[in-house]
């Protein structure tokens, strides 16, 4: 048993100031296995890589690799213990090379062997299945191959340990086949794999093992076979199901009888195609569709957040122009973005400035909320919606991905929207704050709020939506209600299937 | 939006390009004497400009002249624009350098095509043989004739606050050098000695910095007006009395008409002045055809005492308005 | 008695500890809010001029030559002469936190406004409160203009603040040179001798008076629309603050147009200050000290989050050391390596790796209090 432990972690520590982000947990990794890391957002998964990575260092506790003690002190310790990782972004360089990539940092000497270079990547990447030639640009490649030339350069840096860190959250299910395929080579070349993602299909349909996190401490070492996939969410989360399945059923709303807020003829923007679309009072509908369907791109042309080509809106009957944010903003509409850190939060601000800033930008510049309203607004929102924030005045950025989201729906919430648009809301977060997020959907709609619902989950828009709009290749080729919402149906309309 | 972009772009270029348009084009006469002049931009300095003037006045057409000018604080623009003006077949050549080498060439130039060369303002670094006269200004005398001045006002003792030009420029050097050989000899005593860089705000921080730490002083030289009157601030707010009957004596340099004015209200004591007009003297001898016995003409340079200046004094050699 | 020395031996300790701890918190609050460093600046510099001249901040009271009662002494010469550093600061924070890009080009802009200000004043002949006003008024109008002119390559053009405003930065001080005639003109009347140095009656300098009111001006602008969150919103995620439906371009404008009010104010009070307008010199260099005071006041240069309070300081710590240097008879040609020297120390004690080593130092304080504390309970 003990000298197949490539890796032992054993009572890690690590505290930060006012926090014990981690508490005596242990890990242990064996040489040829896949083991997925799991956990919720904040349950110390990133802060127990970036130990292992050297990116922090520990306070307490100890790690082995091949039964040796060693100390990390920086990233390139990690990497001379044969510790490699590749993170969720990508941090290669895509004006280089994939060869100039694979190598840059490592050279010997101040020369560069470039033809020699070249011939040993392209050893690499055939060796590795990969598609790509080692002279093509990097950033010509797509985002899976992108990925996987970012694990040849950690696999011939000669790595015992390789750490995914949500690698597949960018990628399509072609592309996330390759990936796995790859890692089944790598495995079965005695390399060991950390594998953190959010989802769980993926860690059923990959992983040997899986650890879970929950709050800083360790929860216990499984084998993936043995842990069905409720189990697994219930230890995650550390709660039982029956709050979970409860959820399962969406209340088949019929709303088509409820009057139109919104109605578009025509419409296209500089990203989107002319599409028709149309939002009844208190109904959750979604699109789908393959990424690069062009769903985000009908919903961001709905708010004008591209410019907007042509087309006619109605909002409740009149005819209104949409051609910036803040006109769809004043007609009652908001949007939450897809991309998170890029569209959504401003990190270096406080959680109460990022929930008033919608509201104030509707107020306008000379009305502004006074101190006491906006902190009193963001207890209130901290409160209703469970945001896990040191104080009010915390700066976003440092806080969860989950509860990132939360101010982001807490912006847009103090607006009181007639009609809001989610794109991808529950993205890279937390099963526990999927689940608050759908059911504060559902809850919005019983209000009285129009719901435009994103998600690539597709079985989490068939828990909440009562209509799917289902795109491909930017264009709506179809629209499900009621008994055609099912998975093998959807799949069919995107698939094509439908057709003939 | 990128509508007005685009017109916004359009009318930067327009703008743009009536401002290189203006700086062209000039006609030419005929029978007159054909002058080229090769000068530093009159943006330089007052000195430059009253210099700038001064020959565009002299040399007009009016007095027999066809004037070219070239204005570059550049040498090899300045080179360039020489060359074109022998090709042009000037009959003078009149050149203020920007750098003191590298010319031998286009004076050769010049002298194969005919051409007369006079220096004014500042010496090159070539053989005399090469042009007829440089008429300049000797910066170490306009300091000396302010020092001795200083000397004849016969002060018990002398505690001086010396605000210097910008370290290195040649006003500096020639307004610095007499004060510090009174300063090594003992009999002027330096209280401080600054620079600040022609600087008005630097020059009464300078001085209020003294006031602040209490030590005295009854002789303020400031090499230029600007850094004077900068001073004479940084008294006025601390009840110091300056001038003809103050406590202290305001040396300034440069000869500005506000500044002489002061001098004529009695609240300065001194002015000094570096002449810039050469132009008077450089046209009489080109017409009366003669060349000078000693090649370097020394311009005469002026200081004026608070207690004799006069109004016309005023018009006749100050600078600016 | 031994015992009982023992005892107070150990609770002495103790509440040093705490009181270093204390401390501690203190200093870490301040560091997080970014304020430190200009604080400890300016103490540093108060502390080393008490040791070096313990009356170097004594403050005098005097007659000048108008007859009028002011105060004198080091610590004004400071604080009046750090006024328009401390004005251009202010603006300058602004365009720092909406562009993430500072503007070069404000000593060259106060070189125009400043001698637009005297252009209108020569204009007219004779010079009343009037007058004034509508020069100032005329100045203000000429730098919001070429501070548009900025604004519009920066916000709407996209180009890098200090790259777009290298043109004006090149080409002012020649367009000051081209309104003033060549020359170096003077005026003389007391409203403008009033303005630059003493108001009758009134013993505080009136660019000190000024810059309180900016000040002021600049608090009612934040307390009364929402102008810093929009900054900031924009500084720190320009996307996402499009998205929230702020208009950016606007915003990046109206900063650049706000510190040309600055650039405004503080030419007229160079300008003021003397009586003449000279295009060379002119708050010369000024824009270094600006973006200085900027960053010694805490404020990240690439844009966000922002404290004008910062700047200030930080105007009065550049402004403190140069008449320190000055007082120690430093030679003006090595007053600037000194700063430069200084500036080092402060940047680098303001970089996030020595924050973080100083941030774990201060951890470790706390922390040694709290296991004291507990020691103290199982007693």
């Amino acid at each position: 048993m003990q000298e197949e432990c490539l890796l032992t972690m054993r009572g890690i520590v690590k505290r930060f100031p006012g926090v014990l982000a981690l508490n005596g947990v242990d890990f242990t990794l064996r040489e040829g296995e896949i083991h997925a890391l799991m956990g919720e957002n904040g349950a110390g998964k990133s802060t127990l890589i970036k130990v292992l990575t050297g990116v922090y260092q520990m306070d307490g506790g100890e790690i082995k690799v091949d039964g040796k003690k060693i100390v990390i002190r920086s990233p390139q310790d990690a990497q001379d213990h044969g510790i490699s990782t590749v993170y969720q972004e990508i941090t290669l360089c895509p004006n280089l090379t994939v060869a100039e990539n694979m190598f840059i940092g490592r050279e010997n000497g101040p020369m560069v062997r470039r033809k020699a270079n070249e011939k040993r990547a392209d050893e690499i990447l055939n060796k590795l299945g990969i598609p790509a030639r080692s002279t093509q640009q990097l950033g010509d490649c797509s985002l899976a191959v992108q990925q996987m030339v970012a694990i040849a350069r950690a696999v011939d840096m000669q790595c015992k340990v390789l750490i995914l860190d949500e690698p597949t959250s960018s990628l399509d299910d072609k592309e996330v086949q390759m990936l796995f395929g790859l890692m089944r080579d790598l495995k079965s070349r005695g390399v060991g794999i950390i594998f953190v993602t959010h989802f769980l299909e993926q860690v059923y349909e990959v992983s040997d093992r899986i650890t879970v996190l929950r709050n800083g401490e360790l929860v216990g070492e499984y084998l993936t076979e043995e842990l069905p996939q409720v189990q697994l969410v219930s230890k995650m989360i550390g709660k039982e199901l029956e709050e979970l399945s409860s959820l399962g059923d969406a209340e088949e709303k019929n709303d088509k009888d409820a009057e139109v807020f919104y109605e578009a003829e025509g419409l296209s923007s500089s990203e989107a195609m002319p599409f028709d679309f149309t939002v009844r009072k208190g109904e959750v509908n979604g699109f789908t569709g393959l990424l690069g369907s062009g769903r985000s791109e009908s919903v961001r042309a709905i708010f004008g957040a591209d410019k907007v080509n042509g087309g006619t809106v109605k909002i409740k009957g009149k005819p209104a122009k949409i051609t910036r944010p803040i006109d769809a903003m004043k007609h009652g509409i908001g949007y939450l973005a897809e991309d998170r850190k890029r569209d959504g939060i401003i990190a270096e601000l406080s959680v109460r400035e990022n929930i008033i800033l919608a509201l104030q930008v509707m107020n306008g510049m000379f009305r502004p909320i006074s101190r006491s309203e906006s902190e009193a607004f963001a207890d209130e929102y901290i409160k209703v919606l469970n945001i896990k924030t040191a104080s009010r005045e915390t700066p976003v950025g440092s806080l969860s991905g989950g509860n990132q989201q939360k101010v982001i729906l807490a912006r847009w919430l103090l607006t009181h929207p007639d009609y809001l648009i989610l794109d991808e809301p529950t993205r890279g977060i937390d099963v526990g704050t999927k689940l608050e997020i759908q059911k504060l959907v559902l809850k919005l709609a019983e209000e009285g709020v129009s719901v435009t619902f994103i998600s690539s989950e597709v079985e989490e828009m068939l828990r909440t939506c009562s209509r799917l709009i289902v795109m491909r290749d930017r264009h709506i080729v179809g629209e499900l209600t009621g008994s055609d919402l099912n998975q093998t149906k959807v799949m069919k309309t995107i698939a094509g299937g439908e057709a003939q | 939006m990128r509508k007005y972009r685009s017109l916004l772009l359009v009318g930067l270029l327009v703008v743009a390009s009536l401002f290189v348009l203006t700086a062209c084009g000039k006609d030419k006469g005929d029978g007159k004497i054909k002058i080229g002049v090769v000068n530093n931009p009159p943006s330089e300095s007052g000195y430059r400009e009253a210099n700038v003037k001064d020959m565009e006045k002299v040399f007009s057409e009016a007095n027999g002249y066809d004037l070219k000018t070239f204005y570059s604080d550049k040498n090899d623009d300045q080179l360039q624009a020489a060359k074109g003006f022998i090709t042009d077949g000037v009959d003078y050549l009149l050149i203020s350098a920007a750098e003191t080498t590298g010319w031998d060439d286009v004076l050769k130039e010049a002298k194969e095509a005919g051409v007369k060369v006079y220096l004014f303002d500042r010496k090159i670094n070539v053989s005399e043989s090469l042009y007829e006269a440089a008429v300049i200004s000797d910066m170490a005398k306009e300091g000396e004739t302010a020092v001795n001045w200083l000397l004849a006002q016969n002060l018990p003792e002398y505690k001086v606050i010396h605000i210097q030009g910008a370290m290195g420029s040649d006003a500096q050097i020639g307004r610095t050098g007499a004060l510090d050989a009174q300063f090594a000899s003992g009999k002027m005593k330096k209280v401080v000695q600054q620079t600040a860089g022609w600087d008005e705000a630097e020059a009464k921080k300078i001085v209020e910095s003294v006031i602040n730490s209490g030590e005295d002083f009854n002789v303020i030289y400031a090499e230029n007006d600007g850094m004077a009157k900068g001073a004479v601030a940084a008294l006025d707010e601390a009840g110091i009395t300056h001038g003809v009957d103050g406590k202290v004596i305001v040396i300034g340099f440069d000869c500005n008409k506000w500044a002489l004015r002061e001098l004529l209200a009695k609240k300065w004591n001194y002015d000094g002045q570096c002449s810039p007009f050469q132009a008077q003297i450089i046209s009489d001898l080109i017409k009366s055809g003669k060349t000078p016995a000693n090649k370097i003409i020394i311009n005469e340079e002026k200081g004026f005492d608070a207690t004799t200046i006069t109004q016309s004094d005023i018009d006749t050699y100050g600078l600016g308005e | 008695m031994k015992e009982k020395m023992k005892a107070f031996f150990a609770a002495f300790l103790r509440l040093c500890k705490r009181i270093g701890a204390f401390f501690g918190r203190v200093c870490k609050n301040l560091m997080d809010g970014g304020m430190a460093i200009p604080i400890i600046a300016l103490l540093l510099l108060v502390v080393f001029n008490l040791i070096r001249d313990p009356g170097f901040f004594g403050i005098g009271i005097q007659h000048n030559n108008d007859g009028n009662v002011v105060l004198a002494g080091n610590i004004i010469s400071i604080i009046n002469g750090a006024s328009e550093l401390a004005i251009l600061a202010m603006g300058m924070t602004l365009v720092t936190a909406a562009c993430g890009g500072q503007d070069i080009s404000v000593g060259a802009a106060a070189a125009i406004a400043g001698s637009a200000f005297v252009k209108v004043l020569k204009a007219s002949s004779s010079i009343s409160g009037g007058t004034v006003v509508l020069a100032f008024v005329c100045s203000c109008i000429v730098a919001m203009i070429f501070a548009a002119f900025n604004g519009t390559l920066v916000a709407v053009f996209k180009i890098q603040p200090m790259i777009a405003t290298l043109i004006l930065y090149t080409c002012g001080r020649s367009i000051a040179y081209w309104i003033n005639g060549g020359a170096t003109p003077t005026v003389s009347s007391p409203i403008i001798s009033g303005i630059g140095s003493f108001i009758p009656g009134i013993p505080v300098p009136t660019p000190v008076i000024i810059v309180a009111i900016m000040t002021i001006l600049f608090g009612l602008l934040f307390r009364f629309t929402s102008l810093r969150l929009f900054t900031q919103s924009v500084g720190v995620n320009g996307s996402a603050a499009r998205l929230n439906g702020i208009n950016s371009t606007f915003i990046k404008l109206l900063s650049f147009i706000i510190l040309g009010v600055c650039v405004s104010v503080a030419g007229c009070i160079g300008v003021s200050r003397l009586g003449l307008i000279n295009h060379e010199t002119l708050l010369i260099d000024i824009e270094m000290d600006a973006i200085l005071a900027v960053a010694i006041g805490g404020n990240s240069l690439g844009g966000g989050r922002f404290r004008i309070s910062g700047s200030i300081i930080g105007a009065y710590v550049i402004q403190m050391l140069t008449i320190t240097l000055y007082a120690m008879r430093v030679s003006s040609t090595d007053v600037k390596a000194y700063k430069a020297i200084v500036i080092i120390l402060l940047v680098v004690i303001g970089s996030p790796v020595v924050k973080e080593k100083f941030g774990k130092f201060m951890t470790r304080l706390v922390h040694g209090r709290k296991r004291v504390s507990a020691k103290g309970a199982e007693e």
